[in-house]
């Protein structure tokens, strides 16, 4: 986990990064999908925790339709945990019963438009990391640890 | 040469020169994008709901472009870390994972509302080392396995690729059947040599009648599927009955273009006569 204070630092960092030219990155809507597919690791896989993260905002298109297609497939406390430790408090520890715009808003913003450009993801239980560079999460796994 | 596949494993074969190649070709440009619209065709989404997709093998993007256009949100994962560079560069939206797809997936159950991938399934069916989890039954059953909990139910996934035998096939469809997909093969052009393609339709759950397996194309290839200088080899084949062939510049041919020069306001265009396009005789 990261303290506080290098969780700070690491959000400074954005308002340099929303600088530079837009690339792809890790979003949240990935993340909220993605466990750890490592050997014999089946319990307590997900989420992987970011660690030493890189952000960058970047809009996208609002389309309710697809937020609401897709909140059935959420975890949601999974996302709110993730969301708060990278600094968006923006969503309810409950998932609302009632979609309002304002609402869908926040989602799509915490799921389509933060970006994680550089950092590790590790898994809570087999502590496997996987590093993320240029936004691209490398999931390659040793060959011992082919499930 | 013989088929990528079998000379090195797909992250080294698509090197940053081979990655560059491969995407700024024109011909694989269209190739590609006709096969991704007909596995779109195939997957049979639901037009009234965005879907969330996998993209399997997604390269530099080329199909991801589609995938965007089509208003699709998506997720790509590929090995070679090149072409990986390459999409980047072409700045597609969806998320990149660099995941070796024989060792499964990670992805919670129900993620996606389907799957596609393009010329990729071959690449499974190579064995780069001795150890157990090289084997290709048993990387294609981590591949179909992670992949149909990866789905949501029901849901389709379409693979495009190329086999090199019946028995490649078979395997695949095997393992796959195992891993719990129905479905089966659909193959788009049966009788043409060039235009023929090989999908894998799997489908994910649905009852019996529900879901069914797509019918392949029939018939002769469309005439937009010709390369370029197929229309040109044929063209040379038209020769005259006596077995000549026909001369290009021919006396129609100097026609038209002497036609051409007089509407273009061209001076010292000469008449046209019986003499116009013929040959001189041999003692002139």
């Amino acid at each position: 986990m990261m303290d506080v204070e290098e969780e700070r630092l690491c959000l400074f960092g954005i308002a340099d990064c929303s600088l530079l030219p837009p690339t792809i990155m890790v979003r949240l809507i990935t993340h909220n999908l993605l466990a750890c597919h490592a050997k014999d690791c089946n319990a307590n896989n997900f989420p992987l925790q970011f660690k030493d993260v890189k952000l960058e905002f970047r809009e996208a298109d609002f389309n309710p339709d697809f937020l609401k297609g897709f909140m059935p497939k959420i975890e949601w406390k999974a996302l709110v945990d993730t969301a708060r430790e990278l600094g968006d408090t923006s969503l309810p520890l409950e998932q609302p019963e009632m979609l309002d715009d304002d609402f869908l808003k926040n989602l799509h913003h915490v799921l389509l438009e933060i970006h994680v450009e550089e950092g590790s993801m590790t898994c809570p239980n087999c502590n496997h990391v996987y590093p993320i560079s240029n936004g691209i999460p490398n999931m390659l796994l040793a060959e011992h640890e082919i499930g | 040469m013989s088929r990528p596949e079998l000379q090195a494993p797909p992250e080294i074969y698509y090197g940053d020169a081979e990655a560059k190649k491969y995407t700024q070709n024109t011909r694989n440009q269209q190739i590609q994008r006709d096969m991704t619209y007909r596995a779109l065709e195939l997957l049979a989404l639901p037009s009234d709901q965005p879907a969330f997709l996998l993209d399997i093998g997604c390269g530099s993007g080329l199909s991801g472009e589609i995938l965007d256009e089509e208003g699709y949100v998506w997720a790509g994962v590929d090995i070679a870390p090149s072409m990986l560079e390459v999409a980047l560069e072409r700045e597609v939206e969806g998320d990149l994972f660099l995941q070796d797809i024989g060792q499964g997936f990670g992805f919670r159950p129900g993620s996606f509302d389907g799957a596609i991938s393009i010329s990729v399934l071959q690449w499974l069916l190579n064995a780069e080392t001795s150890h157990p989890t090289s084997s290709p039954p048993h990387r294609l059953n981590r591949f179909f396995t992670t992949l149909h909990s990866a789905l949501r139910n029901p849901s389709r996934v379409v693979l495009q690729f190329y086999p090199s035998s019946d028995d490649q096939i078979q395997l695949i469809t095997s393992v796959a059947q195992k891993a719990g997909f129905g479905g089966g093969i659909v193959v788009d052009y049966p009788n043409s040599k060039k235009a023929r393609k090989v999908f894998l339709c799997l489908l994910v759950g649905g009852g019996v009648g529900q879901q069914q397996v797509p019918q392949g194309l029939q018939g002769e290839e469309e005439e937009d599927s010709k390369a370029r200088c197929e229309r040109r080899r044929e063209r040379e084949k038209l020769r005259t009955k006596s077995g000549k062939r026909k001369s290009v510049k021919d006396k129609d041919w100097i026609l038209k273009k002497k036609e051409l020069y007089r509407k273009r306001g061209k001076e010292g265009v000469p008449n046209d006569s019986k003499y116009t396009g013929r040959k001189r005789r041999a003692v002139f």
